[in-house]
């Protein structure tokens, strides 16, 4: 399978193998009218298989959006036809409107217009707790 | 601008000024009588708790200040649908500190966004209960003179009970304390508790179903009501509620020096013979939650 460089724009790399679709969804890539490409299952060295995603075109990419789904992905911004910069991505410290608490006593399941905002509490096992009623995101 | 959502907002340090200001209430309360003249605390009880509200009141009024507000939902806009930032910041306007009770985890974050004046949060569904913490610490200092150095068994209802998580939470900061947590297995105490708090802080604490058991080496007891409000399903609720009585013949193994403590409202977990003991310091901790909210009421006061 073939898919042409891109010169200007930007490649998500190292994407956990299945959140490609995930991360296409939450950066509203679909909304783009330049080409995207969303690869799926590329073999690779680290993880055995892997996603990748090509946008061409230079967007504001939400990294905490990333940062949380697939910590692990790298970020090249490609500038004629070179990489510029190359970012690795982090766990980010809070995110904000990426997950919704599902805890139906928390106050954000009746009172429009907040945000959904998770807080890291523990790196090693990336857990995130809701910063109004701490419950674990994902519980 | 202070407020005070849980009992971590506030350090050690905070706390022991706060019981030492309520001490001092409790010595020379004229002295204190007039201190809030003119300022307002707003009651806002999306949810009735009569005992609390009563206890904010009493404290305002002991203070020289006024109240003003609702005891339940329905008799608030919420009911007309607004959301509840508009209520706060409405009555931020009319009020110098709010005290607020809502069914709904994080509600008083939510109002301490939008508010204008100072937060308390006076119970937020089964999350945080910080002033029924600082009530349960003025107790422990006044009854053994520390607030160190002891062993508590947590009795009842230790899964929704947030009393007990504020509780344990706030013991965790203080040091030579054991934990004895007694409840049927379906209301033990959560693992992120015994994780985040009992473990991260290297508390010795023991589990245990047998409230006869563990009697012998507790210096403090804490009771709890196991509360139908907290769950979805009343055979649930029917099944467990019976599961721990105090009784009499129950202390018979117990310390001549133990402290009964109970959050309060009790349905049959304790039973009323009880009440006779020298030992049981429930009825204590009530005129010591108002004490306590007086010195609260005054420090965010102050600090506004």
């Amino acid at each position: 399978m073939i898919i042409d460089p891109i010169k200007n724009g930007i490649v998500i790399d190292h994407i956990e193998a299945g959140k490609g679709k995930e991360i296409y969804n939450f950066l509203q890539l679909e909304d783009l009218i330049c080409p995207v490409a969303l690869i799926k299952n590329v073999p690779s060295k680290k993880n055995g298989k892997k996603d990748i995603i090509k946008i061409d075109e230079i967007i504001d990419i939400d990294m905490d959006v990333l940062g949380y789904i697939t910590p692990e992905a790298t970020v090249s911004i490609i500038k004629d036809g070179k990489i510029e910069s190359k970012r690795k991505i982090a766990l980010p410290q809070v995110v904000k409107n990426v997950i919704k608490c599902k805890n139906p006593r928390c106050i954000t399941s009746v009172e429009q217009g907040i945000e959904h905002e998770f807080k890291l509490v523990d790196k090693e096992n990336k857990t995130y707790r809701c910063v109004y009623c701490e419950s674990k995101a994902n519980d | 601008m202070r407020n005070l959502l849980a009992i971590t907002d506030f350090s050690v340090k905070e706390i022991d000024e706060l019981i030492s200001v309520a001490l001092d209430i409790e010595k020379h309360p004229k002295k204190y009588q007039e201190k809030c003249k003119h300022k307002k605390l707003a009651t806002l009880f999306f949810e009735p708790s009569t005992r609390t509200r009563l206890s904010f009141e009493s404290a305002m009024l002991s203070l020289g200040g006024s109240v003003l507000g609702f005891s339940d939902a329905n008799s608030s806009s919420s009911s007309k649908g607004e959301s509840l930032s508009d209520t706060i910041r409405v009555v931020s306007c009319y009020s110098d500190i709010i005290a607020m009770r809502h069914p709904k985890e994080g509600a008083p974050l939510v109002a301490s966004k939008v508010s204008s004046v100072p937060i308390i949060n006076a119970g937020d569904g089964g999350h945080n209960h910080p002033t029924q913490t600082l009530t349960d610490l003025l107790t422990i200092k006044k009854e053994k003179g520390r607030l160190d150095n002891f062993t508590i068994g947590f009795c009842g209802d230790l899964k929704f009970g947030r009393t007990v998580h504020s509780l344990i939470q706030a013991l965790s900061r203080y040091t030579g304390i054991k934990i004895v947590l007694i409840s049927p297995e379906e209301l033990k105490l959560p693992d992120y508790v015994k994780k985040d708090v009992l473990e991260k802080n290297n508390m010795e604490y023991v589990e245990t179903e047998s409230l006869e058991k563990a009697m012998p080496e507790l210096d403090i007891l804490y009771m709890t009501r196991v509360q139908q409000e907290r769950f979805f399903n009343e055979q649930d609720y029917l099944r467990l509620r019976d599961s721990y009585i105090l009784d009499v013949e129950k202390l018979k193994n117990a310390k001549k020096d133990l402290n009964i403590l109970h959050p309060l409202p009790r349905v049959n977990e304790i039973s009323v013979e009880v009440d006779q003991d020298s030992r049981a310091c429930y009825f204590k901790q009530v005129e010591n939650g108002r004490l306590i909210r007086m010195a609260l009421i005054l420090k965010m006061l102050e600090d506004k």
